[in-house]
């Protein structure tokens, strides 16, 4: 089996709601497929249904070559999940959690003792293992709870936006962890609203939009069809916004979109803002700032879809 | 056999858990004795002419009402588990689909039991002496938590159709207050109202304080048993297949 994830056609709908339209996907073993998109696009209806959580209302889907409907207790035995928001007991230590999970996957007790204090110790978390879960930082608890979804040492794992609500150091560990379960031939599939990680850490891309597979290639594939940067002016007055983005969209030949005071427009060469400048400077609009980034998920999105995604700002933002 | 195993361990993890709640565990403990010392020697005097003459009517009484009211945490555990992602976690993993509530379910008896246990105690420092047999006082325990068996079922359905774990206490003890009270618990139902005896005598609260009762002091205690009996099992035929009808409809929304 060279496919650790397939999934055909698949559709999930919730009341008069289509969450999932024919989702294609497919993940050799061994590799790290990120599932990119925004709130609401259906990442989580996904992993929740190739994790045997929630039946498909049409299509298939097969997880280590087991179908995900008729074989679910199959499914069960090789995978591990972790949710978007910690799904530990809370009132348990780290420890006992950890135990909690190896007693259920059938390890005698000194065996899950071994196992949970082995991981805990590769997760960093010897000092508190002694201390309830909901005393844990954030970043502390995503370990965990990551911790929680290797005791049985699955051969496929779904990662649900792990790095949400983390801060930056977090998410590198994070990160960082992921990068040694692929390096020991485990499966990953991840989903994410940061670009930056899909980047970080996937060997391909699946960009995810209203429930439809809107993209897929590897990042340096998906960025090169949205454009290598993005420019972007901050005007000193709002009311001059809508003014300024005309300017800009005449200069770069591209719509620019206005959010409060920023516009932004995709560019294809940078040699463009000096006369992006002297187009606003000689219309009389004064700049706050002007600049060129690399290109965002939302650039992505506006690129692939022509419209925002909505994604949420910065990937350190607390979720809690 | 491994389901059994598996049922055993998550009924462990949820008698770890009242360790680390030190609310819950008090609700298990210190509420129950207050509530039997403060009606014992606040209303004991008013209603049986002494405490002492007292004790023997309400311990029975509280022991049932305890009982009704350690349940609740059945749901809230539940629902605990349904909002945090605890519950998809062990769906996720290789049990069997009833196992995570058969295990709540199991510690729940275990609550049960050393909560009577502890009201016993506590009612032999106070002075009761049992008037039957100790087989009569095992068959007491037993059908207490048999009827708490059957009436967690009414409380899971309460904790799945309940948005968090705080609307589930909330509307657990808000119901449990008037069905428990308004019952043989506490005081003789000849001193009621008229028009309100109707509706105690019908209580299943009124029928297994009396069998308790009838079971620790003496008198017919076939009669109300048999009723607590077939009450157990006329609710847990209606809420068992109700609440894992809406457990599934609750994980199947997403």
């Amino acid at each position: 089996m060279s496919r650790a994830i397939e999934v055909e056609g698949l559709v999930r709908d919730f009341g008069g709601t289509r969450a999932l339209d024919g989702v294609n996907l497919s993940v050799p073993t061994g590799q790290v497929l990120g599932l990119l998109g925004p709130n609401g696009a259906g990442k989580t209806t996904v992993v929740r249904t190739l994790a045997t959580l929630l039946a498909p209302t049409a299509g298939r889907a097969w997880v280590g070559g087991f179908d995900v409907v008729r074989e679910a207790a199959r499914v069960r035995e090789i995978i591990g999940l972790t949710g978007q928001y910690a799904s530990v007991d809370e009132k348990l230590t780290g420890r006992e959690n950890l135990i909690l999970i190896g007693r259920l996957l059938g390890l005698k007790r000194a065996e899950a003792k071994a196992r949970a204090d082995a991981l805990l110790a590769d997760f960093s978390l010897e000092e508190a293992a002694r201390r309830p879960a909901q005393t844990y930082s954030g970043g502390m608890r995503r370990r965990l709870d990551l911790a929680a979804s290797l005791v049985g040492r699955p051969r496929i794992l779904f990662l649900d936006e792990p790095s949400t609500g983390l801060d930056p150091r977090a998410r590198r560990d994070l990160w960082h962890r992921v990068r040694q379960l692929q390096a020991d031939g485990t499966t990953v599939l991840l989903t994410t609203q940061y670009l930056e990680e899909a980047d970080a850490l996937a060997d391909s891309i699946v960009v995810l939009d209203q429930g439809r597979v809107i993209a897929e290639g590897t990042s340096a594939e998906l960025k090169a069809r949205v454009g290598a940067r993005t420019l972007y002016v901050t005007v000193s007055d709002p009311a001059v916004a809508a003014r300024a983005a005309e300017q800009i969209t005449a200069v770069v030949g591209v719509q620019a979109q206005v959010d409060g005071d920023q516009i932004s427009a995709p560019v294809q060469d940078p040699g463009l803002l000096p006369a992006v400048l002297r187009a606003l400077d000689e219309t009389g609009i004064e700049v706050a700032e002007l600049g060129l980034r690399g290109a965002s998920l939302d650039d992505v999105f506006l690129a692939l879809t022509g419209h925002s995604g909505h994604f949420e700002p910065t990937a350190s933002e607390d979720a809690a | 056999m491994n389901g059994l195993q598996q049922t055993l361990t998550l009924a462990w993890r949820s008698l770890v858990q009242v360790r680390r709640n030190p609310w819950e565990l008090g609700d298990y403990s210190i509420q129950p004795i207050l509530f039997l010392v403060l009606f014992l020697y606040v209303f004991g005097g008013a209603i049986a002419g002494s405490p002492d003459d007292y004790l023997e009517f309400v311990l029975p009484g509280v022991i049932v009402m305890n009982m009704m009211f350690v349940t609740v945490y059945v749901g809230h555990g539940l629902n605990t588990d349904l909002t945090r992602g605890v519950f998809d976690r062990f769906r996720a993993l290789p049990i069997p689909r009833w196992a995570p509530l058969a295990g709540r379910i199991l510690a729940d008896v275990v609550k049960q039991a050393l909560g009577i246990a502890l009201l016993l105690a506590v009612g032999y420092l106070l002075g009761f002496r049992l008037a039957t047999s100790i087989a009569h006082l095992l068959g007491m325990v037993v059908l207490v938590l048999v009827f708490a068996v059957a009436f967690s079922w009414v409380m899971v359905l309460v904790g799945v159709l309940a948005r968090d774990p705080e609307h589930v206490q909330l509307f657990g003890f808000t119901a449990l207050f008037p069905v428990t009270f308004v019952s043989s618990v506490f005081v003789p139902v000849e001193t009621m109202p008229e028009w309100l005896q109707g509706f105690v005598y019908a209580n299943p609260v009124s029928l297994l304080a009396d069998a308790a009762r009838a079971l620790m002091n003496g008198g017919p205690a076939a009669a109300p048993a048999l009723g607590s009996l077939l009450w157990a099992l006329g609710i847990a035929v209606v809420f068992a297949p109700l609440s894992v009808y809406a457990l599934n409809r609750r994980l199947a929304r997403g």
